[in-house]
Parts: C-alpha cells; structure tokens; sequence
C-alpha cells in the first residue's frame, strides 16, 4: 500500500499538493503541508504520485509498504 | 517499427510528460531529447537556494539516473532537436541523427531575452544552470550590483545578492514593476518590498546603457542618473525556442499554436507544453503562452494522459499559478489579478505581514494575490476550480483571521468581507481600501499566535 511522506522542513507551502489530492494534502496556517492520510489506497496511487510530482522542492515522497 | 514518443526538451514540461505518460500507462518507448549534458534540472532553485549557495545540483535534479531507468526513459542529452518533419514524423537532430516517432512532444522552453547591452564577465542573465554558476561565482559580498527588470526573476536575484551581502539596486521603467501583472494600487504595495529588505531602487526610470567603466560597470538611466557597479543582472523576459519549428508547418507565433489539451494546430501526433507552448485557454478566450512551472506541470499531464489513453478527455490545466520568493517574502498569485478587476484587501492585524488580495467579477472570484498567506492562496485556488462567489471566499479568509493552525476556524464565523466604504486613495499607502478584518473576537490571543514567515 502507497505510504505518504512529507518534509515539513523542505515545504514551502506552494501548495499544488493540496490542489492535485486534497483528500491527502492540506496546507496549515503556517503556510505547512499537512498530510492527512498516510496510507492511501492502491487505487489512488495514481493521483497521490502526481501529487508528488507537483511539488516544486520535491518535499513529497510516495513509498511501497 | 516499435512505436515510440519523442520528448524534445528535458526540463521540468518535457520530464514531467514522460512521468506523465508512465503514469497514465503509456507502455512504449520514450525518448527524451536535451541540448543540455546535464542531468535534468530545475530552474526555479536557480535564482533562489542554488544562487544562494544553499543547495547543490543534487537537490533540484528533475529526473536522477535511477529514475529514468526505472521509468524506461531514454534520454539523449547534449543534442538538438534543428528540425521537424510533421508528415513523416521525424525530428533531426544536431550531429545529423534522425528520430522517428508517433507522437512528439514539444517541450524546447524558452530562453532568457538577451541583454541588449553585452559586457563579458560583467553583465549576466539567469536562465540555465551555468548562467546560475557564472552568476553565483561573481556575488561576493561587498559588491555592488545592478539588476534591471524588477519582475520575479530581477526581485530573486535582488533578494539572493542582498542576503550575501552585496548592494544592489533594481531598475524597472514601471513605478511599479509587479503592476503589469497584479494592478497598480497591488503593485505598488509590493513596490515597497524592496526597500524594507535593503535594497535600493529606481522604479519609473529605464536602463538607457550599461557599459564597461574601470573594472565594472557604470549604468545611465533615463533620468540622467549613472550608477556605477560591479555587475549587472538582466532580467527582461524570455523568447520561447521555436525557432527549429519554423519550417515545419506547425503554426508558430511566439510559441507553438496549440488547442486547449496542447495539439499543436495543424497536426495530429505533435503537442507542446510548457514555455514554448501557447495553448488555447477557453476560459480567456484566446491563445496563452504561461511561463509557471505550476502551468508546465498541469499540461505535462493532460498531454501525458491525452497521449496514453487516447479515449479519455483529461482534465484541462488549472487557474494560472505562480509564487515568488523575494525580499523575504512569499509572494503568490492564482487565477486573473488584472487591473481591471474589483478588488478587495484581506489583513490580518495580528499578523501584520500577511496580506490577501481577491480579484472578482460579477461576485465571482477571478484570482488572489497573497503575500506570506500559503492558506489563502490555496483557499482561492480550490475556489477558483469551482467558480466560487468572492463573498464565500472572503468568509473563509476570515475564519482563517489570526488561527494558530489556520484549518480549524469555522467558515460560518465572520462578517467580515464586504467591500468596505473607502475609496481607495493611490499613494496612501497600505490600507486605503482593504477590507475591515474580522473582529477581535474571532482571532486567537496574541501570545499563541506564531511569529509570521517561515523562518526563512
């Protein structure tokens, strides 16, 4: 199952997660990801992965559990 | 022949839509074509963390050896793509190699505008990774530096230069620069940015020269100034990289001419994202070429999508996007900010530096400019996507009035976010026009409220 991790020290708070899958991605009010579930369904991998890669400082990772 | 698609251009558009593809379950073979021998890269660290010395190359890496790998994707580095032949599907490239493809994606970018007034060693653009070496290895503290163009590239490279302690001075013929994209009275609040962090400018008055003095510069504005420097940075836009398009029969005007999915007009297996790009916009109108790197990841997507599952319709790219760190500040934008549009100022009186604008139309939000505000932007972004009344989005902005986390204020809670009664005055200042925040009531006690900006 795809596992979600975020940088919080990376973020800068663009967030373009937040818009491509905001059921897993916030941003807080310090301008900070939230991840709002960890574990994702296979089925959402797809959306969880692009994501992650519009991230423009690569603070997101996906990793296989 | 196997069937493959051609990329030509690996930075963040042309990487992005072989991810893409993969992604969508496109299952042959890819080729990604780059004049750089670099390993893909990207830019916008150029003018920030790598400038600043913060980061190595390792840290803006687009597309590591172990990914392309893993991914399938071929990349051919240190050749360009010189021409395109549409109707027999091939691209030539420079040394004389030819590819075949089924489907190509153009991805060429664009380059930075030259400085119309060359001095080796001494005047610098900011485009490429060796542009941002040259420059980086000539900003040693102490220096002076002239940058001219105050758009986002000019205030990043002011902001970087001041923070390694040189002195630097920004010219931009606008009074205030940024007004081209956010409106005057917008503009020139955050006109004020600069001189807060330290560093000089000449708004209002254009760079008529620069020449060679000494060992450094001297450059004469159209007031009659000179300044004199040690070098100069120019800033004043790109051209996108077409040019090897231009006997191709694809339709070509300051970027290739696409639909609203990124076809290029005229053909059936040629798209193009990103800076060389100039797509269809339904929502404007008229044709785009958006330079954000947000807007290059959207249509690597959709194109991406488009190409692998040809059945499907991919979601169009979302509301323009950009953010700019300069002169302290996280500086954001989404949707239309045009000058023409009804705006309103949300402050927040506990955080004094955070600051929303929202743009609308008609009682619909068009856009938002935000200044240290993450969750505001993105509060107008999610707004935009589904044409939210600029009254509902006030509302939120001001449950999120003074909250410590900012996510858990009830939406429902405040009044504010009418228009106010003031008219705006045009050299006030800050708070001619702004909308009255929230009253005290709603906001948290001073003493749990964080400190605004990230620490940066």
């Amino acid at each position: 199952m795809p596992w979600v991790k975020a940088d919080r020290d990376l973020c800068k708070g663009y967030g373009n997660c937040a818009m491509t899958d905001p059921d897993v991605f916030d941003v807080d009010g310090d301008g900070t990801v939230l991840v709002l579930r960890e574990s994702v369904p296979e089925a959402d991998r797809s959306r969880v992965e692009a994501a992650v890669r519009s991230c423009p400082v690569s603070a997101l990772s996906v990793q296989d559990e | 022949m196997a069937r493959s698609a051609v990329i030509i251009g690996a930075s963040v558009a042309g990487v992005r839509t072989a991810q893409a593809l993969r992604a969508s379950g496109y299952p042959d073979a890819i080729t990604l074509v780059d004049q750089d021998p670099l390993v893909p890269y990207d830019r916008p660290p150029l003018s920030k963390q790598f400038l600043a010395g913060a980061w190595t190359t390792d840290d803006f890496s687009l597309l590591p050896a172990g990914q392309a790998d893993r991914l399938g994707v071929e990349i051919l580095r240190g050749r360009r793509a010189v021409s395109l032949d549409p109707g027999r599907r091939v691209v030539e490239l420079s040394g004389g190699a030819a590819l075949a493809y089924d489907v190509l994606v153009v991805a060429t970018g664009a380059r930075a505008r030259p400085s119309p007034w060359p001095v080796p060693d001494r005047v610098f653009v900011l485009r490429t990774l060796s542009d941002a070496r040259a420059l980086r290895s000539a900003l040693r503290p102490g220096r002076r530096l002239i940058v001219i163009g105050g758009g986002f590239i000019g205030a990043e490279v002011a902001t970087t230069a001041r923070d390694r302690g040189l002195s630097v001075t920004v010219v931009d013929p606008l009074v205030a620069p940024l007004a081209r994209l956010v409106g005057d009275k917008v503009g020139r609040y955050l006109a004020r940015l600069p001189g807060r962090y330290g560093v000089e400018t000449r708004f209002g008055v254009a760079a008529e020269a620069v020449v060679a003095d000494g060992a450094g510069l001297s450059a004469r504005l159209s007031d009659g100034e000179v300044i004199r420097a040690d070098l100069a940075v120019v800033g004043i836009g790109t051209v996108p990289n077409d040019d090897w398009l231009s006997r191709s029969g694809l339709v070509v005007d300051d970027g290739v001419v696409c639909d609203e999915r990124g076809r290029a007009d005229g053909t059936g297996s040629v798209y193009a994202v990103g800076d060389v790009a100039r797509w269809y916009s339904p929502g404007h109108g008229c044709h785009r070429r958006i330079e954000h790197w947000t807007s290059a990841v959207d249509q690597a997507a959709c194109v991406g999508q488009q190409i692998a599952q040809p059945a499907g319709t991919p979601p169009l790219p979302g509301a323009d996007y950009v953010w700019s760190d300069q002169y302290g500040v996280t500086v954001q934008l989404a949707g239309s900010t045009h000058a023409t549009l009804e705006h309103h100022w949300v402050r927040d009186q506990l955080r004094p530096g955070r600051l929303a604008i929202l743009y609308s139309k008609g009682g619909l939000l068009r856009g938002g400019v935000t200044v240290d505000w993450p969750r505001a932007i993105l509060a107008c972004r999610r707004a935009l996507a589904r044409r939210a009344p600029v009254a509902e989005v006030s509302r939120t902005l001001a449950g999120m009035l003074g909250s410590p986390s900012g996510a858990a204020q009830p939406r429902t809670a405040a009044a504010a976010g009418g228009r106010g009664n003031h008219r705006a005055r045009s050299d006030a200042g800050k708070d001619a026009s702004e909308t009255e925040t929230a009253s005290r009531s709603l906001r948290a006690k001073p003493d749990v409220v964080p400190e605004p900006g990230k620490g940066r």
